[in-house]
């Protein structure tokens, strides 16, 4: 079994968020894998474990995203493949590039499940994953929550949507992304650490992969900015009645929305 | 040059979801008067959705339908929105960025080769033509995205409850002169592939409204303390007519199900005024429910990072406080 796993370095959610001229400053700022992607990875090792294989993880992403490819090498994967991006801003945040990249080396490493996060925290758009299923021309599932090997190529997953529980019957090679509840991701061990060191990652230049001369953005950003910001809040003083009084009569004088 | 935009409408039960008309209004702000609106329905029992869709300027509406359609399934789904985009060439194809648009959107991206813009919360227009708002590192920030001229055609998810719902009572769409109505149009369904199957779906959804949509949302968290302390803020909802959510916390402790989650990994809510009883306020929370119009918080703790984004803010027991608010609206609603 070739079991490949899908991973973004993003920065810790719990980070306060500085821009520098429309620019996320990356001065001190924590790096972790996406926590979806820590999902998808724990269930692509616990797969290891119950039926054999390689897991390999995957991630197209900065010089730093070496970091997390050891980290998921501490965590007990077995390999691990560098996508680095071209100089210049404007192709690893476009999606359309990054799933293409991804998929042209997929190709030919012939995976037999592929595990991937829901999103990433960072960018959010819940896109790469779901299209790298689709230029592989293999069936997906996005959000699951519980898998279970039913058959030589047949898997039952449940997927969370909207709240509402599905299950469904997936035959393999297939794509899968991590929701929340799939499985406690371990931590790495010392051994596994120690050992991380000594695997080699693969490094590929994106401009080895695109078969398409020049992939072309298909979007761009304009601009990053802070939340607008929201006005201070007011703290309602009294006892319990007098504080039920005063929002109430807020809500109608002062937001209008009674 | 004409424009054709397509909504792939979204379905709950027999009706379409607000969503749906939230994209129309995100076509009446881009289309122009001689482009051609049309909307596609996958389901089964399409016919009141269909009804309800009965608004001058669209020119056509597509029902795929078909038993095989009745759950939401990518696989059989997407061959049904891969003929109908084949057929019909649209330049700009509109989806809601639900758990069907997120899943829809990026296969039919990846099948054309052509952008994506995800979760839009709002477009503006200038000389460079449309830009697209959305949030980013879990609505820390906000990027405004465009398509690149490579894009054809360009796919947009857009966030529920963020977007005005269109109907023809507060809005016109640009077509309405040229089309008074849809003409309904069936579509074969194509044969599925059976890579993936669905077995078994289990609605946990409580209640009648659903929480992305809602305009009310009475939230709890580990501070309810237990299933039963959930009572107060089910009657609270209930004479507001709203709905009922939670934090991770408390969906963790067993207090309720995890349908009702509110948050990055729980549904992303937008309400016009969002209680938050007993919750904390983390950022994985915040995620979830920042950008509501208004925010109440009520928490014991007057350090609870929740009153940092909170309009109001109560100190004290959710116990003592919601009841109370209850009776007074329940007074003031009479
Ligand atoms: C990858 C990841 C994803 C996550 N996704 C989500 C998500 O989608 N949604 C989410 O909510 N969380 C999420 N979390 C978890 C999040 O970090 C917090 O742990 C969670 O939100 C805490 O829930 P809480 O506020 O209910 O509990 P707590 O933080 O324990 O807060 C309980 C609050 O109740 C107050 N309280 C106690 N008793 C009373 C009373 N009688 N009256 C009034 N107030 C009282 C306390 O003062 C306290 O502030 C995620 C975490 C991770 C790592």
């Amino acid at each position: 079994m070739s079991i490949f796993v899908l991973i973004k370095q993003t920065f810790d959610t719990e980070e306060k968020v500085v821009l520098t001229d429309g620019v996320l400053s990356e001065d001190g700022v924590k790096w972790v894998i996406n926590p979806y992607d820590e999902y998808a990875l724990e269930e692509a090792m616990r797969w290891k474990e119950a039926h054999g294989g390689t897991v390999t993880v995957l991630t197209a992403g900065p010089e730093r995203s070496q970091e997390a490819l050891r980290t998921a090498l501490a965590m007990g994967a077995d390999d691990a493949i560098h996508i680095v991006p071209p100089e210049g801003r404007g192709t690893s945040d476009d999606e359309y590039i990054v799933s293409s990249w991804i998929a042209s080396i997929l190709q030919e490493q012939q995976p037999d499940i592929i595990f991937g996060g829901h999103f990433s925290v960072d960018q959010g758009s819940a896109q790469v994953a779901v299209r790298v299923a689709t230029l592989l021309n293999m069936p997906h599932v996005s959000a699951i929550t519980g898998l279970e090997r039913t058959g030589d190529s047949l898997v039952q997953v449940q997927r969370d949507a909207e709240g509402n529980a599905e299950l469904l019957d997936v035959s393999l090679p297939a794509l899968f992304t991590a929701q929340q509840g799939l499985n406690e991701p371990r931590y790495p061990s010392l051994p596994g650490i120690m050992k991380a060191k000594r695997k080699p990652i693969r490094v590929v230049s994106a401009a080895e992969l695109s078969q398409e001369a020049a992939l072309e953005p298909r979007t761009e950003r304009l601009a990053l900015e802070p939340p607008p910001p929201r006005q201070a809040g007011r703290m309602i003083a009294g006892d319990a009645a007098a504080q039920v009084q005063e929002l109430i009569r807020l809500l109608h004088e002062e937001a209008k929305c009674l | 040059m004409s424009c054709t935009y397509a909504v792939i409408a979204e379905m709950r039960g027999n009706q379409l979801r607000q969503v749906t008309f939230e994209a129309l209004d995100a076509v009446q702000q881009m289309a122009s008067s001689d482009d051609r609106i049309i909307v596609l329905a996958i389901g089964y029992g399409l016919q009141e959705a269909v009804l309800s869709l009965s608004i001058p300027g669209i020119a056509h509406v597509y029902c795929a339908e078909d038993e095989r359609y009745k759950y939401y399934d990518s696989e059989a789904y997407f061959s049904a929105l891969r003929a109908f985009v084949e057929q019909e060439s649209p330049e700009v194809v509109l989806f809601g960025h639900t758990a069907m648009g997120r899943d829809l959107a990026p296969m039919l991206a990846a099948h054309l080769r052509t952008g994506q813009i995800s979760d839009v919360i709002s477009i503006s227009q200038d000389t460079d033509g449309f830009a697209f708002r959305r949030p980013v590192y879990a609505g820390k920030a906000f990027e405004t995205r465009r398509f690149t001229t490579q894009s054809n055609p360009w796919i947009i998810t857009i966030r529920p409850n963020n977007f005005p719902a269109f109907t023809p009572e507060n809005g016109t769409l640009p077509t309405h002169a040229t089309v008074s109505s849809p003409a309904v149009v069936a579509l074969p369904a194509p044969a599925p592939s059976l890579r993936t199957v669905v077995r078994d779906v289990v609605t946990k959804m409580s209640g009648s409204i659903d929480l992305a949509e809602a305009k009310i949302i009475v939230s709890g968290g580990r501070g309810v303390k237990s299933a039963g302390g959930f009572k107060p803020l089910e009657q609270l909802a209930l004479v507001l007519n709203g709905a009922v959510g939670a934090s991770r916390g408390a969906c963790d402790a067993g207090y309720c199900d995890y349908a009702l989650q509110i948050g990055q990994t729980g549904k992303v809510v937008t309400p016009e005024i969002y209680f938050a009883c007993g919750i904390s306020g983390a950022i994985q929370h915040l995620a979830g429910m920042s950008q509501s119009r208004v925010i109440i918080a009520i928490n014991i703790d007057p350090e609870a990072p929740i009153f940092q984004v909170a309009d109001y803010g109560i100190v004290g027991d959710l116990f003592e406080v919601v009841p109370l608010l209850t009776t007074e609206f329940r007074k003031m609603l009479v």
